[in-house]
């Protein structure tokens, strides 16, 4: 068994919301990359979940693309909105109800697995988990920074998974925890908003020398940094360089992956994120589940260029191609 | 993201009293990677040629329905889908005459996940539809 490849169809949400792509673009552009495996957010792709309920042919129409371009459904990302009423949270037993909903919905679509956001509590989930083993899905919680593995939040949520004996219950990791160089997409941004170069270079280079976010947020201030630069160094509280071996303890509940990627230059290269180590762990692993491309580089570069998703995640297909297949080094 | 895409160009419209009252509308998409229920966007400011639009002349449209922004805040079965172009609807007094005019439109939004409550927005100089006046 080997890593396969997949697509979120989050990373064309650039021409999916302009109306420059349809669903069956999307599904064709991923099948011609050799990605068969297609990820949705079902709010994305579906219009009227969760208030309403889907068009009976529109899923129909899902089924059908899968068929001809032959991919897989792979995850529907559910986002279950605790905070639908203003100033009071979602009551425990209507967030179970609404998990219950998006498990349905993932049945629908015919996916193995639905994606929780990591802010969900891990008893909604425990709870949730039996109606996720009769529907034969599971639910992965996605581990995003900045969490990561080592978290308290994200432990008590592999404790409760144990507790539960539920094999219906996993984790989604996201790759931008493995954020090992900031991105030169933000940082070309940040200076576009109106941080001065100097600040900028050292903010990059605070974030290579993996100084603490806090000293970095101090020293901006110093240097007379305020807004745009403020909001630069801050971005270092919500990102870090981890490590993509910490994965190795929960391949037992890893069961798909974000591939999530800024930026890929024309020589196949992630600069920020080391896709190289992260195959590797993976095969250590033996990871055998989907890489999904998730493309989060539009909402940096929009200000000032011309967006082109497609070509961004054929270059990231490409790349994971090349690592997948690569010999183990020392296998 | 999108902020440069919340207000869609060539969308300004004059409204007349046949409308049901005097004034313009714009078409907006929600500046979002997904779709999110009316009770969550917690408001639409608008602003034109520097005037600020009072909040209780402000109307949201989709798919037919309209609702205002009060209302909006506890309607539960219906949402403003990814890339859907609702209908801004302003009143005001006397309308908006012919030509070009710097609109603003700002949304904020309640998501879930998220330890802060954004709000996005989009300026366009916006030149009216139909005849000049």
């Amino acid at each position: 068994m080997t890593i396969k490849r997949g697509v979120s169809l989050y990373s064309f949400q650039n021409e999916t919301f302009l109306g420059l792509m349809n669903l069956e673009d999307c599904i064709r552009t991923c099948a011609e990359m050799g990605a068969n495996g297609i990820e949705v957010i079902g709010e994305q792709s579906f219009w009227g979940h969760p208030e309403q309920s889907v068009d009976p042919a529109a899923i129909e129409n899902w089924h059908s693309l899968m068929k001809k371009y032959g991919t897989k459904p792979v995850s529907h990302d559910f986002m279950l909105d605790y905070k639908r009423y203003k100033g009071r949270i979602m009551p425990f037993d209507e967030q179970v109800a609404s998990v219950r909903k998006d498990i349905e919905f993932g049945k629908r679509l015919g996916v193995p697995y639905i994606r929780a956001l990591v802010s969900i509590a891990p008893e909604v989930l425990v709870a949730a988990a039996p109606y996720a083993e009769q529907a034969g899905i599971k639910i992965l919680i996605e581990v995003h920074a900045p969490l990561h593995f080592d978290h308290p939040w994200i432990l008590r949520h592999a404790e409760a998974f144990d507790k539960s004996g539920s094999d219906a219950l996993g984790f989604l990791p996201d790759m931008g925890m493995f954020l090992h160089h900031f991105p030169p997409a933000w940082k070309a941004r940040f200076i576009r908003n109106g941080v001065p170069q100097r600040i900028a270079d050292y903010v990059e280079q605070a974030y290579e020398d993996r100084v603490l976010s806090e000293y970095v947020v101090l020293s901006v201030r110093d240097m007379g940094g305020e807004g745009p630069a403020i909001a630069m160094a801050e971005t270092l509280r919500h990102n870090s360089a981890f490590e993509p071996k910490r994965m190795l303890d929960h391949m037992d509940r890893i069961h798909n992956i974000h591939g999530k990627f800024y930026e890929m230059t024309e020589d196949l290269v992630e600069p920020s994120i080391p896709y190289d180590e992260i195959v590797a762990v993976l095969k250590k692993g033996g990871y055998d589940g989907y890489i999904c491309s998730e493309y989060e580089g539009n909402r940096w570069i929009e200000d000032a260029h011309e967006v082109d998703s497609v070509e961004q995640v054929r270059r990231q297909q490409a790349m994971l191609k090349n690592l997948i297949e690569a010999p183990q080094a020392g296998a | 993201m999108f902020d440069n895409k919340i207000i869609v160009p060539d969308s300004l419209e004059r409204l007349t009293a046949a409308d049901g009252a005097e004034g313009f509308a714009v078409l907006a998409r929600l500046p979002y990677y997904r779709g999110l229920g009316l009770s969550m966007v917690e408001d639409i400011g608008v602003t034109v040629d520097g005037e600020k639009v009072a909040r209780e002349n402000i109307r949201f449209s989709v798919r037919g329905r309209s609702w205002t922004l009060a209302e909006m805040e506890t309607e539960y079965g219906d949402r403003w889908n990814f890339g859907e172009k609702a209908r801004v609807i302003v009143k005001r007094p006397g309308g908006l005459k012919g030509g070009e005019h710097d609109v603003e439109v700002a949304v904020r939004m309640r998501i879930s996940y998220l330890p802060m409550v954004p709000t996005t927005r989009d300026q366009k100089r916006l030149k009216m539809k139909g005849a000049s006046a």
